[in-house]
């Protein structure tokens, strides 16, 4: 049923006709209107979950991981600051092959202390062994917690994954967004039955003690089980489409992408902005494209790699900075995509911290990369340099 | 006495303990009480690690260990599904004193005020082992560990062990006791106590551990045993906040305690440190003072 709802809003009623049977989560801004909605919902009788109030988010994600070991499907909210204070088990519980989900809405890390927007947070574990989906606009949001569960609880996978969208941008924005039915749901997303769980029954050991003989394998069968998520994400997202008419099956989105001569990466948010922008461009006769990646764990190289394949340069839009490299993680993994090619890649680094990114600086954007400048923050306050 | 089902072996052998751990026994003991229809929950440590070498494990019963500082929040998760799920299975939580006085403190405090139903059993061998003997917060004053070293400008541990069951009966907890692997009925009993208690428990196993101590592995038991009857280990039983079961000793000086262990040695070699020896003794007398420990003998007749 189509709804104009608030984006925290929209997700939690995801979260909810996803029948979790145990939330566990500890406030933080932009992330709080989902954790309110959620208890409101238990509350009321809306939601039939065991909802722990946790002391911090180390022990949030901490006892999502009991609760998905013992069997139930378990899930947790945050951002920045308290993602990172639960770093040491977002390793943790991806090396257990626990399937929990977890939204990101994304904020920037200090310091110095923001609040505001930037998906520093997420990007900062993605090597820790979660799917990362991102979020365009609040119906992707939504919908993206369905197969966030789908996928994560499938046998082949069995991996956490964080579903990320913007803070306030998307979190406290309202838009019309269709929610399931219950009924609906339910179709797509069955009860969880994990194959192994801690029971008396059938006792077995979790989270043991790896030698050097042992650990390198760990390792290596995670990161299959994330190639795996690729073809779950295909077959699911296909299911998702078939039922309710959007399609997820894509870890990319190309946006006029088929004739131009330059391509925008980018994620998140901020795509909806480059999409009108280039809708102006290209009345100005410039054939400029985006591609969207909407899944960064596992990282699609093949499908980016192909999609920039023919045209002329590429400026990559990333709202995070690995300091002390030559910019973002986006542009990092589509020069890695691209190796071999001459096709020149520029990074940018805006909108950090909540800076606004309007179509102008999208436009500003594509002028530098025809020109060949890039590799550099954008937007920058020169006074204040 | 009722007939006892032989279920010892929920915590098998075949382990990495040293020979003489009073970890492993204690393992051995609260599973042996806590039967098969038990979740353990360990956190990292000593026991964790000798327990479960991949791809062997010790435990027979269903096993977790996450991380260092938050087996309570595991439990607290794992209670959460079990009351879901409608299933009846209790929780043990195993977790070394550094996990439960110091790296854990934050998440057993947010457990117990929320009031799961778990139990939760530190054993207690009095400084981090598994890394190598570091002192904790549970580490008594005046013992040498690797970074309380006893040397010219030092005796040793600077404070007295942190009172970790009184932090526990003030968040209400309805059942706190301490134990030692010295008296395996009275902990055996103590556990299944705990365990049929609802709500958050709490019950501290004195867990002597001889290579951290500094004595031989057949010592282990007598060891413990001293630590009772100097009084420097109160062995006692809390309801609901009120002591209601102690341990009474007639009561042995504390260096009968102290001599056994290399890590009170600066003690007595190359000279009796009498001041340190006498506030460790002060320890004694007001533990023995607060929980009563001391048997009044009657009167020596003339």
């Amino acid at each position: 049923m189509m709804e104009i709802t608030e984006g925290s809003h929209a997700v939690a009623e995801a979260v909810r006709l996803c029948r979790p049977q145990v939330v566990s989560a500890y406030p933080i801004t932009p992330q709080t209107h989902i954790v309110e909605a959620l208890a409101d919902f238990v509350a009321n009788g809306k939601l039939d979950a065991e909802y722990i109030t946790v002391e911090n988010e180390l022990s949030a994600l901490s006892a999502c991981v009991g609760a998905s070991a013992a069997g139930s499907r378990a899930y947790s909210a945050t951002t920045s600051q308290g993602l990172m204070l639960m770093a040491e088990v977002v390793f943790n519980a991806a090396g257990m092959r626990l399937p929990i989900v977890m939204s990101i809405a994304n904020r920037a890390m200090g310091a110095p202390l923001s609040i505001w927007n930037d998906m520093q947070d997420s990007i900062s574990l993605r090597d820790a062994g979660w799917l990362h989906f991102y979020a365009e606009d609040n119906q992707e949001a939504t919908d993206l917690h369905f197969l966030a569960f789908k996928v994560a609880e499938d046998p082949s996978v069995q991996l956490p994954v964080f579903v990320c969208f913007d803070g306030f941008i998307l979190s406290h924005t309202y838009e019309p967004v269709d929610i399931l039915t219950q009924e609906q749901a339910d179709t797509f997303l069955p009860a969880f039955a994990p194959a192994e769980k801690l029971d008396a029954k059938d006792p077995i050991s979790f989270g043991m003690y790896a030698t050097p003989e042992y650990y390198l394998e760990f390792r290596y069968e995670t990161n299959e089980a994330q190639k795996r998520a690729k073809d779950a994400i295909v077959k699911y997202g296909k299911e998702f489409g078939a039922l309710f008419g959007r399609d997820y099956s894509a870890m990319i989105e190309e946006y006029r992408l088929d004739d131009a001569d330059t391509a925008i990466v980018a994620m998140g948010s901020m795509c909806g902005t480059i999409k009108d922008a280039i809708d102006e461009m290209r009345e100005e006769g410039k054939k400029v494209g985006l591609l969207r990646i909407r899944v960064f764990r596992p990282f699609p190289i093949e499908e980016v790699a192909k999609a920039l394949a023919h045209v002329k340069r590429i400026a990559v839009l990333d709202k995070n900075v690995s300091l002390g490299s030559r910019g973002g993680a986006t542009a990092i993994e589509v020069r890695d995509a691209l190796y071999g090619s001459t096709i020149p890649v520029k990074g940018y680094i805006l909108g950090l911290g909540g800076r606004d990114i309007r179509k102008k600086d999208i436009k500003e954007i594509v002028s530098l990369c025809e020109k060949g400048i890039g590799d550099q923050f954008y937007g920058l306050r020169k006074e204040l340099i | 006495m009722a007939e006892k089902k032989n279920t010892c072996d929920l915590f098998d052998c075949g382990h990495r303990a040293c020979g003489g751990c009073g970890a492993s026994l204690t393992a051995r003991l609260v599973t042996e009480a806590a039967g098969p229809e038990t979740i353990v929950v360990s956190s990292t440590g000593c026991m964790e690690v000798f327990s479960t070498p991949y791809p062997e494990t010790a435990w027979k019963v269903p096993w977790i260990h996450s991380l260092f500082e938050n087996a309570a929040a595991v439990a607290s998760g794992i209670d959460a599904a079990l009351k879901k799920q409608g299933r009846k299975e209790k929780i043990v939580i195993m977790g070394g004193d550094g996990a439960t006085f110091d790296i854990g403190m934050i998440s057993i405090s947010g457990a117990f005020e929320r009031g799961h139903d778990f139990t939760y059993i530190c054993y207690d061998n009095e400084a981090y082992m598994n890394t190598g003997i570091q002192r904790s917060g549970a580490t008594p004053l005046d013992a040498s560990t690797t970074t309380s070293p006893a040397g010219s400008q030092s005796f040793g541990n600077k404070r007295p062990k942190k009172d970790m069951p009184a932090i526990l009966a003030a968040h209400g907890a309805p059942y706190v006791a301490t134990a030692s692997i010295a008296y395996p009925a009275d902990l055996r009993q103590k556990v299944e106590k705990a365990i049929n208690t609802k709500g958050p428990c709490y019950v501290q196993v004195h867990a002597p551990c001889c290579t951290g101590w500094g004595f031989e592995g057949e010592q282990t038991i007598a060891i413990a045993k001293l630590a009772i009857e100097t009084g420097l280990w109160p062995n006692f039983e809390m309801v609901d906040g009120k002591v209601t079961k102690v341990k009474k000793v007639v009561r042995k000086p504390v260096t009968e305690y102290l001599k056994t262990q290399k890590r009170f040695r600066h003690l007595f070699k190359p000279k009796l440190q009498e001041a340190e020896i006498a506030a460790i003794q002060a320890i004694a007398d007001r533990n023995a003072e607060k929980y009563g420990l001391d048997i009044k003998l009657p009167p020596k007749k003339e």
